[in-house]
């Protein structure tokens, strides 16, 4: 069985002291090993940004593929060998920004992987412009008179267009982030977990304190019913997005058992070969 | 060559696609080599839209410049096709619907007025207007009108026994019209033996999907793109069969970078788009380069840029597969010049691109892609077709190595490292987007480590053998004039090459079928030999020339035969260019 040894790497986290990262990592390899699997069986694909660096120090297979690219890599991944557990990871920028665009796709067709947005509010490896998170007025080095876009509501995005499981996680709490990862990993189809990573060096306003200040715990609140669509978008609204826990979840089949070509055999272990009667069949349409 | 050309023209929607598809399909079933082309506009009802074909008595290619016979529904198919009638052709018109026909200043034309669409209505319906033309058709080539039957019935058997009758009822009705009235004017080709059902009739688009399958590719992703959408429709319809999956992605670039990640994931697998789509694959391009990871992408291009052309054809997109995206990778460019190479050479991609790990592009254009056509059946065989996976390592053979000391991007003399896939112990790796050591990890400082891993990647093709099946060259070793082409130019310029050749004139005819990495040992030997060098490309700015000129040089030697109205070049347009005996260079 794995221990917490082989989910690491000897790369070095090359993060700043303190940042909210370094918990997402390390609730990552915990929760792997709670859920026993093996480093072979998973595969990390991730973004570009400082979040993006994650797949270096998870000792997993991994892809660190392009700028807002993880969800389409990941998705490829999966529905290329469903056996594997697939873990797509990057940040606000990343995810929200230049790559929002999948976001909602992937929800939809409910492809069976887990994503994990490590969310500061600001872009860290560029030092220091706003993001797609950041709150109107924020000021930051591209937008010196604060910013003057709404916030994404990426969460309340994801629940409207069908998400099967959309949770959020703090950096403070890594037993909750843990408890929570490994739910969206055991969860059959697509888990958003959005995790608030904070920046410790360029975003001196969305602190760690800040959020200790703000946030509502799900984990406390007995009577939240995850199942209970309306509730968790009255939750978000609420809280305006600063809440931790499962939000919201419901039960759909995963995307690679009702597509075109669903099939019980993982695609990358098919036999390839054809025989005498597929190239008959095959041509007889072009006689 | 002994040719019949025959087309029908009218509006889009009114069936002209099934009648052209119907008459084309009868007659490959009949041993006949036939040629389709397609003439049609980005819009679903109305326009004008056009279906040409060619029988010839072997397959040819190409639909030929001149018409035998011309069936017009409508005025403006006169008009739009009046240049391609001549002394002898063949006009049929609805007599019902065009009453005072506007002709052509054509001598020696067959002027052949039908009242079809009254004759149609009163069978039932004015869609029956496609199996009267088919009748006439008959009539006047000298077909029996029962050749038709067995496409009927099975075009129409679904919809019950009446919808047959309805039909056969149409053919006869055109096939005695015409017979009464005009008689058989033309002939078919001569057959030197009959040979029936030994031609399959299939577009490259088909052969595309079909070399994909038979090469082992198991997963599609796409956005639909005219005229790339029949590879996805050809996959929808027969991946799945074979445990295949097809996505329709949100975007050209979630297409490309899905295929990257199954391609990682151990699948065989594409993406197929047209010149749009391919422009927001640039990034993705790049992705596969540094990574390493195979990828093999359909092009099927059209008229550009920006939305351009959608439904013509133009081989534009060159520079963009030469060089497109940011930074310097490994790349095959593949252009197959008929569709059984579209065949086999896709199946081939997926052995190039696994073998390289790099990006493999096959492209074709509306022209190759579209036309339906005769196609020998020896051409398209399975068991020609061989799967060789590259370096993939064995689960026997990592178990063997230390634990934690496989390198994805070991530095070995050919360029090429071991790859593993995930899900097999000991073979962790992360696929590198940014520069990285040859243990796959990061390393963006070491100015070492980055010409290390950059030269190996770049020296990966230096074992490809692109001399042995670049191109195809026809000719002496001396010519006058050597015609120089890529991808589905091929036909015209081939049939160019023996009317020049009739003349008395050396010609050779040079076709590329990989422009990237060029054949440039055997181009620089061919291209010696000849006096005078003209690059026929389907685009306005001479491309391939250019690339021919940068890679293989004869600067003062090479000219350009260009077109970019969006339609194939005829024979004519060629020949025009190299006026017998007068210098062709400028």
């Amino acid at each position: 069985m794995a221990k917490l040894q082989d989910f690491r790497t000897k790369n070095k986290p090359t993060w700043c002291p303190g940042c909210g990262d370094y918990a997402v990592l390390a609730a990552l390899q915990k929760a792997a090993v709670n859920l026993e699997l093996e480093p072979e069986e998973i595969a990390l694909i991730s973004g570009i940004g400082c979040s993006g660096k994650i797949s270096q120090y998870f000792g997993s297979y991994g892809f660190h593929s392009l700028h807002g690219r993880s969800l389409p890599t990941a998705t490829g991944v999966k529905l290329a060998n469903q056996d594997l557990t697939v873990i797509a990871a990057g940040g606000d920028g990343d995810g929200y920004g230049i790559g929002m665009g999948h976001l909602v796709h992937a929800v939809r067709r409910n492809v069976d992987l887990t994503y994990i947005v490590m969310d500061n509010h600001i872009y860290g490896l560029t030092t220091g412009q706003a993001s797609p998170t950041s709150e109107r007025g924020f000021r930051s080095k591209t937008s010196p008179d604060g910013a003057a876009e709404e916030p994404v509501k990426a969460l309340e995005t994801a629940i409207v267009n069908g998400a099967s499981l959309v949770a959020q996680a703090f950096a403070s709490d890594i037993k909750q982030m843990t408890s929570i990862f490994q739910e969206a990993i055991r969860h059959r189809g697509f888990a958003l977990v959005n995790c608030f990573s904070p920046c410790v060096t360029f975003n001196k306003v969305n602190t760690y304190d800040w959020f200790r200040e703000n946030i509502v715990n799900l984990d406390q609140r007995e009577d939240y019913d995850p199942y209970n669509r309306e509730e968790a978008l009255q939750m978000l609204r609420e809280t305006k997005g600063l809440v931790t826990g499962i939000l919201y979840r419901q039960e759909r089949p995963p995307y690679h058992e009702v597509m075109s070509g669903a099939h019980t055999i993982a695609t990358a272990k098919l036999d390839l070969s054809l025989s005498e009667e597929d190239e008959q069949s095959l041509l007889a349409s072009f006689r | 060559m002994e040719e019949l050309t025959w087309k029908v023209g009218g509006a889009q929607g009114e069936g002209i696609d099934s009648t052209g598809e119907i008459f084309a399909t009868t007659l490959n079933r009949l041993g006949y080599a036939v040629f389709s082309y397609r003439h049609f506009m980005s819009l679903i009802k109305g326009g004008h839209t056009n279906y040409k074909v060619r029988v010839t008595p072997q397959p040819s290619g190409y639909h030929g410049d001149q018409l035998d016979i011309l069936i017009a529904f409508d005025q403006r198919t006169i008009d739009e096709n009046s240049d391609e009638l001549g002394k002898g052709s063949v006009l049929i018109y609805d007599s019902g619907r065009i009453r005072s026909p506007q002709l052509p200043e054509v001598e020696g034309m067959y002027l052949c007025p039908v009242p079809i669409t009254e004759m149609a209505k009163e069978i039932g319906s004015p869609i029956m207007k496609n199996m009267i033309a088919c009748g006439i058709t008959a009539a006047l080539v000298g077909l029996s009108m029962e050749a038709f039957d067995s496409l009927i019935v099975e075009r129409f058997g679904g919809k019950g026994a009446s919808i047959i009758a309805s039909n056969k009822k149409a053919i006869h009705a055109g096939y005695n019209y015409a017979r009464d009235h005009f008689g058989r004017l033309k002939r078919l080709p001569t057959l030197s033996q009959k040979k029936e059902g030994s031609y399959l009739f299939m577009s490259g688009n088909e052969a595309v999907g079909l070399g994909a399958l038979a090469g082992g590719c198991r997963f599609l992703a796409a956005y639909p793109i005219t005229p790339a959408t029949e590879i996805m429709y050809f996959a929808l319809e027969n991946f799945p069969k074979f445990g295949g999956k097809v996505l329709q992605a949100e975007d050209e670039i979630a297409a490309c970078i899905m295929a990257i990640g199954a391609n990682f994931a151990g699948v065989r697998a594409m993406t197929s788009t047209s010149g749009p789509g391919f422009s927001l694959m640039q990034e993705a391009i790049g992705l596969s380069g540094i990574t390493e990871t195979p990828l093999v992408i359909i092009n099927v291009m059209r008229g550009g840029p920006g939305t351009g052309l959608p439904t013509k054809t133009e081989q534009s997109d060159l520079n963009e597969m030469l060089y497109g995206s940011h930074g310097e990778i490994p790349r095959i460019v593949l252009t197959p010049t008929t569709v059984a190479e579209c065949f086999w050479m896709t199946a081939e991609a997926f052995n190039l691109a696994e073998k390289y790990q790099c990006p493999v592009i096959v492209a074709t254009d509306l022209f190759l892609g579209m036309s339906k056509q005769s196609v020998r059946e020896d051409q398209i065989r399975f068991k020609d077709v061989r799967i060789d996976r590259g370096a993939l390592l064995k689960d026997e053979e990592l178990a063997q190595i230390t634990k934690g000391s496989y390198r994805r991007y070991e530095l070995t003399s050919s360029g090429i490292s071991k790859r593993t896939i995930p899900g097999q112990k000991n073979g962790r790796f992360v696929a590198m987007s940014n520069e990285h050591d040859a243990g796959a990890n990061e390393e963006i400082e070491d100015p070492g480590t980055r010409i290390e891993q950059m030269s190996k990647r770049m020296r990966k093709l230096q074992g490809f053998d692109v001399d042995s099946w670049g191109y195809v060259y026809d000719g002496p070793e001396e010519t006058e004039l050597t015609l120089v082409g890529f991808g589905s130019t091929r036909a015209q310029i081939a049939e160019a090459t023996h009317l020049l050749r009739d003349q008395g004139m050396q010609v050779g005819h040079l076709q590329l079928r990989v422009v990237k990495p060029l054949p440039e040992k055997s181009l620089k030997r061919i291209l010696q030999g000849a006096k005078q060098i003209l690059v026929v490309e389907n685009n306005a700015t001479g491309q391939l020339a250019d690339w021919l000129r940068a890679r293989i040089g004869f600067h003062e030697k090479i000219s350009s035969c260009l077109k970019f109205s969006g339609d194939p070049f005829t024979v004519k347009e060629i020949l025009d260019k190299c006026k017998l005996g007068q210098k062709v260079v400028n």
